[in-house]
């Protein structure tokens, strides 16, 4: 190979650079401590597997949306045969998780994604929660 | 290791039965269903009497307003409107005439989606954003729309409206049942399909003073808006443009 130095550093540099967000969260101390959500609720259980919920809660919400919107079905009825009203403020909000600053906010914040549900869907009222 | 073709298209067999079967393992539990308190119709329409409608009451657009979360903006060209009034020329352009009868003349006629047969708004959706549920309502998915404004252009009842700016500020009072819009989606009348969906007719039927305004099923004969319709004549708004329109107005 011709020039090997300079080929691998310059893939060094670049290797670096790119990988470089992780390193400087090392440095800060901060890598990898996934936030503290206050889930505010006293339900046991989530609608489906909590593992699913962490997972797949967006693929239900889009379900939810299909299933109203297009076909008018408005009860859902979880694997366990409890039955639920598929409304995002008024169950998912208001029945479990009172508080969307601590519980949604705070992971979509860590995830860096900016869903757009609230723009239109109403969440209760609560104190302007400095989100982290 | 010897393969022969018979072994090979075998597994070829088995792999796509086992790819097929792959949503099996995703599939969840839950089920979908109906309210079953939800009223049943396989046609939904409405019959307006504007003889019964009274001066200057405005109480169908008021309730419609406040249940839908519908803004009041300032900018008239903004306007976001499920039902209003019009007069009626406006309401039937081609009905109109000099010496139509006066009480008619100056009637001020509620006026809504007309929930087409054929509508219009729905050919034209890039997105599918709009469509005609299996009901006969025409309705929005917010989730969907583009806000590319075909619909509006090719509503000729005015039916639809345009969120130019963030409507929330400009909401009185924000009914926490109901969502808001937001800017750049089209929004329109629902034949409140979410409160039929609790047993509930209308808003703005519901709150009419005058019982001017009916809802029902045209496919039910022993409805209230069929009974209104075989005893009486009804002319609809733009019918000659072939959209079927399901508003009926009793003159």
């Amino acid at each position: 190979m011709y020039d090997k130095g300079k080929i691998l550093t310059g893939l060094l540099v670049f290797l670096v650079l790119l990988t470089s967000p992780i390193w400087y969260n090392f440095a800060l101390g901060k890598a990898g401590t996934p936030p503290q959500l206050k889930v505010g609720t006293k339900e046991k259980k989530c609608i489906e597997p909590t593992a699913y919920m962490i997972s797949s809660h967006m693929t239900l919400l889009n379900t939810w949306r299909n299933a109203v919107i297009r076909d008018g079905n408005r009860l859902y009825t979880a694997g366990d045969g409890k039955q639920y009203d598929m409304s995002l403020t008024k169950t998912c909000l208001l029945q479990c998780h009172t508080s969307k600053a601590e519980f949604c906010d705070r992971c979509h914040a860590y995830a860096a994604v900016q869903p757009y549900c609230w723009d239109c869907h109403n969440a209760p009222e609560e104190k302007q929660h400095e989100i982290q | 290791m010897k393969f022969n073709k018979r072994e090979f298209l075998e597994l070829c067999g088995l792999s796509a039965l086992g790819v097929s079967a792959l949503p099996l393992l995703k599939l969840r539990a839950g089920q979908v269903q109906p309210n079953p308190k939800a009223m049943v119709g396989k046609r939904w329409a409405m019959v307006i009497n504007p003889g019964a409608c009274t001066d200057n009451c405005r109480e169908c657009r008021v309730a419609c307003d406040q249940i839908h979360n519908i803004p009041h903006l300032p900018d008239p060209k903004h306007e976001v409107k499920w039902i209003w009034t019009e007069n009626f020329e406006n309401a039937f352009p081609g009905q109109e005439y000099q010496y139509l009868e006066a009480s008619l003349k100056e009637r001020a006629i509620p006026v809504l989606c007309n929930h087409c047969d054929n509508p219009p708004c729905v050919r034209v959706c890039p997105t599918q954003a709009t469509f005609k549920n299996k009901d006969g309502i025409v309705l929005m998915d917010y989730h969907r729309c583009i806000g590319c404004r075909y619909c509006v252009a090719a509503c000729p009842y005015g039916s639809r409206s345009f969120n130019w700016q963030d409507p929330r500020p400009f909401i009185k009072e924000i009914n926490k049942e109901y969502p808001t819009r937001t800017r750049g989606v089209v929004e329109k009348c629902t034949f409140c399909v979410e409160r039929l969906a609790k047993g509930q007719i209308p808003a703005c039927v519901e709150a009419c003073t005058g019982k001017a305004l009916v809802f029902g099923d045209l496919e039910d004969p022993q409805s209230e808006v069929r009974q209104l319709l075989s005893a009486h004549y009804a002319i609809r708004r733009k019918s000659e443009l072939g959209t079927g329109p399901q508003v009926y107005y009793l003159v």
